[in-house]
């Protein structure tokens, strides 16, 4: 069985997005929760750039554009979730995922 | 052609899976820096330059530097970033939970009969680019303007530190 370069796209984009769920799903830290979700939205922009460029003809650079905004929605997500883990840690003095189970500062 | 690709998946997916096993927090976000390296190889090797160098700008050049202050600011002693591990029953489920995901996606995307279209691959010009984002998606672009302006205005709300807050903290 031979494998085109789409499915080959496509599955290093889900290996990646699997890489990200066990990072988010198996670590403690805040931070490496976050990469996790970082890695699972890249695997995601590597979808877009494989289907623009296998799949069937579309507008010019419909899945250039897809990932532009992407990029720029996932680089704002990183600054709110990093500033959010600043302000758990000023609360807590502990960035875990276990001991930050309080709403009240 | 295809044996670069392969090669860029195993090392992205390699540095990445490296760095979030690793228990010191500086030596996973230089790893996961050098992931975002070859994502930006992947959209070379697909034909989206300029693809390739926003990942490199916003990605190996802003979102690092904000993970490193984040590690560098919430570390617990001055002496190293180390956390403490993490319970081993949960990182196996994840690790069952991460293989049988990829098992799901994996059979689908084997299974499926995709046609991968003969023609020439498409091109896509920073000219092309530059008119489709100031003509059709310039909605778009306003939008997600007014989104990142709000969104690093909350982010430094957020991690801002309340005057009285650090006199109360003060010995």
């Amino acid at each position: 069985m031979t494998l085109d370069p789409l499915q080959l796209c496509l599955l290093f984009s889900s290996a990646l997005f699997c890489v990200g769920l066990v990072g988010a799903l198996a670590r403690s830290s805040t931070i490496l929760v976050l990469l996790g979700v970082e890695l699972m939205l890249n695997a995601a922009n590597i979808n877009f750039i494989a289907f623009w460029r296998y799949g069937p003809p579309t507008a010019p650079a419909t899945g250039v554009m897809f990932v532009i905004f992407s990029i720029a929605v996932a680089a704002a997500e990183a600054a709110v979730g990093l500033a959010l883990i600043i302000a758990v840690y000023r609360h807590q003095k502990n960035i875990r995922l276990q001991e930050a189970s309080r709403l009240k500062g | 052609m295809t044996a670069a690709l392969v090669l860029i998946a195993v090392l992205t997916l390699a540095t990445a899976a490296v760095a979030l096993a690793l228990r010191n927090l500086i030596h996973s976000a230089l790893l996961l820096i050098a992931s975002w390296f070859g994502l930006a190889a992947f959209y070379l090797w697909a034909g989206a330059e300029f693809v390739a160098f926003a990942q490199v700008l916003v990605y190996v050049g802003a979102v690092s530097m904000v993970v490193l202050f984040a590690v560098l600011l919430t570390r617990r002693s001055r002496a190293d970033p180390v956390v403490s591990p993490d319970s081993l029953s949960r990182a196996v489920s994840a690790v069952l939970t991460g293989v049988a995901v990829f098992g799901v996606l994996a059979a689908a995307i084997l299974g499926t009969r995709l046609s991968p279209s003969t023609v020439a691959a498409p091109t896509a010009t920073v000219r092309t680019i530059g008119t489709q984002l100031m003509g059709t998606h310039a909605a778009a672009l306003l939008i997600v303007g007014m989104l990142l302006t709000v969104a690093l205005l909350g982010a430094v709300v957020l991690a801002a530190q309340d005057p009285a807050e650090t006199n109360q903290d003060a010995p």
